[in-house]
C-alpha cells in the first residue's frame, strides 16, 4: 500500500467521529527481509509484510487508544470502537488532546531510496554471505561468528485527524549486522558491529568488518583492572550511547512529572562549557531525519544544550500545552503505541581534534568497547549511573592492556559537567544520532581493590 | 483460526520446492492495559495481532514468510515465497495430521469478562494508599496489563497442536523526594492466569511495598566499590541466573561456540550444591505452556544436577540436528517471528540452610534483596545486573539500605563460587526475555544464596 492509499484509509476512520469527538488515526504497511547467514550459507531468509494502525479517540478531555496489526475492515472498526470505549473510562485532563496544526512549514527530506526494491534478494543474500567470509578471514584468531545478516524495509506512514492534520511519508532502510567471537583460553570474547543506512549501497562493510573483528581479538587476555578514577574516552557510537541516555531525560513527560534530574534547571550551567547539543530531524544528514514527528506536526530543530547551558526540553503537543511553550514537533510514535516526546536527530557539536589525539591527552583513561546493563544501571529519575564496561586501558597516552568485568560510576548531572574533550570525528550514525567523540573525566571505576 | 483443509494445502505448497519440513504458525493475540500515572487514569489500551508464518526448513537453511491476511490465497502466496527462500530436494510430503490434545493453563475469570471499571478501581486503590504511605512519596504509576494469546502449530510431520495462554500482570511504581534526590520503588506481580490474580495478590499490600522501598532508598548510603561477598536474597534473583547461565545452555548458542557451556556435557560446571531447572509446566508462572511455538509439549528439563552439566535447551531445528528430540523451548514472540531455543521458568532448586544462618556467615558484605534487570554476554558468561534493593551486611547482620548499583561477574564463576543455598525458595517477578531482538515471557526464582566474591559498582568513594 502506498501513502495515498493509507491516507485513504485513515480519512474513512476519521469521517466517523461523532460531535465533540475527535479521532486520530496512524497507520502503516511495509515490505521487509531479513537474512540471517551462517558458514557461508544462508540460515534463515525472511519475507514479510508488516501493518499496523493506532487509533486514537478523545470526547470530554478523555483518551482511549486502540491498536491492531491488520488492516483488515473488521480489525480496524472493532479498534474505533474499541478506542471510544477505552475513553469512557480515563479521566479527564484539560491538556489531552490531538495536535492542533502550528503553522510551521515540514522540510522536505527524501526518506525512500530506490536501492532497497531495486537489489535483488540474491545481491543481499551475497553481501551477508561477504561480510561474514570478511569478518572470518580478517584475523586467525576469529574462532566463530555468531549471527550475521542483512535486513531492510520499505514502507508507508500515514497520519490523519480530525484537527486537519494529514501527514504521509515513505521510507527505506537497510541494515548489515555480526557478532564476531575469539577463543581465549577457556573464554570467548565477542565483537559485535552495523551499519543502517537508507540503501545497502550506501552500508559500509569495511568498518562493520574492522570494528566487529578489532573489538573481539582486542579484547583477547582482558583482565579486571584495579579500582581507579579515569578518563572515559567514548568513540561516536559509545559517545552517541551516553548522550542518548542523558537527552532522553529532557522530554516533556519526564519533567511535567517531575522525573528528570534537570527538571527546572533551564537557563544553568549544567554541562561542560564545549558541550552544545540539538535534536535537528531538519538536517538530511541525519538518518534520524524526518518531515513530520509522530502527530503529523513539522519537525524542527530542538536546541537542548548550548556551551553546556540547558535551554529547554522536548515536548509533544500534550506535554507543550502543559509546560505552557506547545509542541516542539518531537512527538515519536509507531502506529502501535500513543506518542510521547522523543528524541529525532540528536546532534552534538563537534570540538576539535581525532580519537587518536584524545587518546594521546589522557594518563589513565579506557576506551570504551561495550556498554552493559544500560537499563538496570542507569536511573533516568535520580541521575545514579553504574554500567559494567569492556575496552583498552589507555596509558600516558598509550592505548595499554584489554579489560573487562569492571564498572564505572557516576551520575548523569556529573557526567555532563565532567566532559573534558569533544572530537571533530563527527559521525552519522544509524540510531540517528550525531556525535563525534567525547571524553569523561574523573569517572570512578570500580575494579579489583588497590 | 484455519481449517484443517487449507493447512494441508498450505503445507503442501510450502513442501513443493523439496524442502524437509513445512509449518504453519498461527497467532491471535488480544491485549488489553489500564495505566494510571501523575494521579490520573491516562489511557486504556487495547491491541489486537493476528497471523500465520510459514516456515520451511531444507537441510540448515530456513524459509519464512508471514501475513496479516488470513485468506487462503495470502496463506498460500506466504507458502510459495517461504519455499523459495530455500532449495532442496528432499521430495517430501506432508503426513496425515494428526492433532495432539493439550490442556492450556486453567483461567478461572477470564480477564476479558471484567469491566474496564473494575480494572481502573484497582489502580486508583494502589495509588491511593502508596500516596498515604509518607508525605515524601510524591509520584505514583500503576499499571493493569491482560493479554490471550491463542496459538495454533501445524507441520508436515503431522503434528497439530493449539494452546491459549491467559496472562495477567499488575505493577506500581513509587518516587519519594527527600535531602537524597528523588528514589524509586517498584513492585510487579504476574501469573499465567486470569483475574484470580488479585485472590493471589493484595493490591494495597503491593502498593505499599513499592512506597516502602522508595522511602527505604532515600535514607540509602551510596552502594561500595570492590569486590565482596554477597548474599542474594530468595525470588528476584534467579534473574541472574536465567541470564549468565540459562542463556548459555541454549542450544543454538552452544552449537555455534557463543557459550561458555558448549562441550562441558557430564562436566562438574557448578559447586556440587547447584541444581538448575528449566520448567514450562510450573502452573500459574509467567513462563508456563502447554506447548510451544513449534508444537513441542512444554517440559521441566533438569540442566545443572547437583553440580553437573545434564542437558542443554532444544528447539525442533537444532534437535533435529543431533537426531534428538526437541526439549519445548522453541518460542517465538509472535507469528511474525521464527522460533529460537528460548527458557521458561528456570531456577536453582532450594538446598538446607537457614537463611539466618546464610547471613550470620558473612562479616562484611552485601544483602541484594531485589536484583532487577541485567545483560550478558553469553559467549563469555560476563553479566551485568543492577541492585534495586540492597543492604550493608556488618558482622553477620544486615545494616544500612545501600543506593542502587551494579553486581558484575562472570556466569560460570558465580556457579562455581556459590558457597550456601537457602531452604527458603521463591520465584521472583515477571520477566520478559530478549534475545536477537524478540522478546517472550519467563519466570526465575531463587532460594537464598551466597556467592564467595562479586564485584559492586557502586558510586561510594
Amino acid at each position: 500500500m502506498k501513502p495515498e492509499d493509507l491516507l485513504t484509509l485513515a480519512r474513512s476512520v476519521v469521517a466517523q467521529a461523532a460531535d465533540g469527538e475527535e479521532i486520530e488515526v496512524a497507520c502503516s504497511f511495509g515490505t521487509s527481509r531479513n537474512i540471517r547467514v551462517y558458514e557461508g550459507e544462508v540460515e534463515s531468509l525472511t519475507t514479510a509484510d508488516n501493518s499496523g494502525i493506532g487509533v486514537r479517540v478523545l470526547a470530554d478531555g478523555r483518551e482511549g487508544f486502540a491498536s491492531a496489526g491488520s488492516l483488515d475492515p473488521d480489525v480496524v472498526a472493532e479498534m474505533l470502537s474499541e478506542a471510544r470505549d477505552n475513553a469512557t473510562f480515563a479521566e479527564s485532563d484539560p491538556f489531552v488532546g490531538i495536535a492542533r496544526p502550528d503553522g510551521v512549514e515540514p522540510v522536505d527530506i527524501e526518506l525512500w531510496h530506490s536501492g532497497v526494491s531495486t537489489t535483488p534478494t540474491k545481491d543481499k543474500v551475497a553481501m551477508a554471505v561477504e561480510l561474514e567470509r570478511r569478518v572470518r578471514a580478517h584475523d586467525p584468531r576469529i574462532s566463530g561468528i555468531r549471527v550475521a545478516g542483512y535486513g531492510d524495509n520499505e514502507g508507508s506512514f500515514a497520519l490523519v485527524s480530525t484537527a486537519g492534520i494529514e501527514a504521509a511519508s515513505e521510507a527505506s532502510s537497510a541494515s548489515i549486522s555480526v557478532q564476531a567471537l575469539a577463543v581465549d583460553g577457556d573464554r570467548t570474547q565477542t565483537g559485535f558491529a552495523y551499519d543502517g543506512a537508507r540503501q545497502p549501497q550506501d552500508l559500509d562493510l569495511d568498518q562493520v568488518v574492522e570494528r566487529a573483528v578489532s573489538q573481539a581479538v582486542d579484547l583477547i587476555g582482558a583482565t579486571k583492572p584495579a579500582t581507579a578514577s579515569v578518563d572515559l574516552v567514548l568513540d561516536p557510537r559509545m559517545a552517541a550511547t551516553v548522550i542518548g541516555l542523558i537527552a532522553g531525560t529532557l522530554t516533556g513527560d519526564r519533567v511535567i512529572k517531575g522525573r528528570s534530574p534537570f527538571v527546572d534547571r533551564v537557563g544553568e550551567q549544567i554541562g561542560a562549557k564545549m558541550l552544545s547539543f540539538v535534536d535537528d530531524a531538519t538536517d538530511p544528514a541525519s538518518l534520524g531525519a524526518d518531515s513530520h514527528d509522530g502527530e503529523g506536526l513539522a519537525c524542527r530543530r530542538v536546541p537542548l544544550v548550548l556551551d553546556g547551558v540547558l535551554q529547554g526540553f522536548l515536548h509533544d503537543s500534550y506535554t507543550g500545552r502543559r509546560a505552557g511553550g506547545g509542541s516542539t514537533g518531537s512527538a515519536v510514535r509507531g502506529t502501535r503505541g500513543l506518542p510521547t516526546p522523543g528524541l529525532h536527530a540528536l546532534a552534538v557539536a563537534p570540538g576539535q581534534g581525532s580519537l587518536e589525539e584524545l587518546i594521546s591527552r589522557s594518563e589513565l583513561g579506557v576506551l570504551v568497547f561495550s556498554l552493559a546493563g544500560l537499563h538496570s544501571g542507569v536511573n533516568p529519575v535520580s541521575g545514579d549511573f553504574s554500567v559494567g564496561v569492556e575496552g583498552r586501558m589507555i596509558r600516558n597516552g598509550e592505548l595499554a592492556e584489554p579489560v573487562g568485568e569492571f564498572t564505572v560510576g557516576s551520575t548523569l548531572q556529573r557526567l555532563m559537567l565532567d566532559i573534558s574533550a569533544i572530537g571533530d570525528d563527527l559521525r552519522h550514525l544509524p540510531s540517528g544520532v550525531s556525535t563525534p567523540s567525547i571524553v569523561i573525566a574523573d569517572v570512578a571505576l570500580s575494579g579489583t581493590s588497590a | 483460526m484455519i481449517g484443517q483443509e487449507t493447512i494441508e494445502e498450505v503445507l503442501g505448497t510450502a513442501l513443493a520446492g523439496g524442502a524437509e519440513l513445512a509449518e504453519i504458525f498461527a497467532e491471535d493475540v488480544r491485549r488489553g492495559s489500564v495505566n494510571l500515572d501523575d494521579g490520573r487514569i491516562e489511557s486504556l489500551a487495547s491491541g489486537r495481532d493476528r497471523g500465520v508464518g510459514v516456515r520451511v526448513i531444507s537441510g540448515g537453511a530456513t524459509g519464512f514468510a508471514h501475513t496479516a491476511d488470513l485468506s487462503r490465497r495470502s496463506l498460500l502466496s506466504a507458502a510459495r515465497a517461504a519455499a523459495d527462500a530455500v532449495t532442496g530436494s528432499a521430495g517430501s510430503t506432508a503426513a496425515a495430521i494428526e492433532r495432539v490434545e493439550t490442556t492450556p493453563g486453567p483461567v478461572a475469570i477470564a480477564p476479558g469478562d471484567i469491566p474496564k471499571a473494575t480494572k481502573v478501581e484497582l489502580l486508583r486503590q494502589a495509588e491511593e494508599v502508596a500516596r498515604s504511605a509518607d508525605p515524601a512519596i510524591t509520584q505514583v504509576s500503576a499499571r493493569y496489563a491482560e493479554s490471550r494469546r491463542r496459538i495454533l502449530v501445524a507441520n508436515s510431520d503431522g503434528v497439530l497442536a493449539g494452546d491459549d495462554q491467559t496472562r495477567t500482570l499488575f505493577s506500581v511504581s513509587c518516587v519519594a523526594s527527600g535531602d537524597a534526590g528523588l528514589q524509586t520503588g517498584h513492585e510487579t506481580v504476574g501469573l499465567s492466569v486470569g483475574f484470580e490474580i488479585f485472590d493471589r495478590y493484595d493490591v494495597e499490600k503491593l502498593a505499599n511495598e513499592a512506597a516502602q522501598r522508595a522511602l527505604t532508598k532515600l535514607q540509602a548510603r551510596p552502594a561500595p566499590s570492590g569486590t565482596l561477598p554477597v548474599v542474594i536474597g530468595p525470588g528476584s534473583g534467579g534473574v541472574l541466573f536465567h541470564e549468565a547461565c540459562g542463556h548459555g545452555l541454549e542450544a543454538d548458542l552452544v552449537a555455534k561456540g557463543a557459550s561458555a557451556f558448549a562441550n562441558r556435557l557430564g562436566e562438574q560446571v557448578a559447586s556440587p550444591i547447584v541444581t538448575l531447572i528449566d520448567d514450562a509446566t510450573m502452573a500459574e508462572e509467567w513462563g508456563r505452556y502447554a506447548i510451544d511455538d513449534e508444537g513441542s509439549p512444554g517440559r521441566r528439563n533438569v540442566l545443572i544436577e547437583d553440580g553437573i552439566l545434564v542437558d542443554y535447551l532444544w528447539d525442533g531445528i537444532r534437535a533435529r540436528q543431533e537426531g534428538r528430540p526437541s526439549s519445548g523451548n522453541g518460542r517465538r514472540q509472535s507469528y511474525r517471528h521464527l522460533p529460537m531455543v528460548r527458557m521458561t521458568n528456570t531456577y536453582l532448586a532450594g538446598g538446607e540452610s537457614d537463611p539466618a544462618d546464610i547471613i550470620a556467615s558473612v562479616d562484611h558484605g552485601v544483602y541484594v534483596a531485589r536484583l532487577g534487570g541485567g545483560q550478558v554476554n553469553t559467549a563469555s558468561g560476563d553479566f551485568v545486573f543492577g541492585m534495586v534493593e540492597a543492604y550493608l551486611i556488618e558482622g553477620g547482620k544486615i545494616t544500612a539500605p545501600l543506593r542502587e548499583g551494579q553486581l558484575i561477574g562472570n556466569g560460570p564463576k558465580v556457579l562455581r563460587e556459590i558457597e550456601a543455598i537457602g531452604n527458603d525458595f521463591a520465584m521472583g517477578p515477571p520477566g520478559t526475555c530478549g534475545k536477537d531482538g524478540q522478546g517472550v515471557p519467563v519466570g526465575d526464582g531463587v532460594p537464598t544464596l551466597k556467592v564467595a566474591e562479586l564485584t559492586i559498582g557502586g558510586t561510594a568513594s
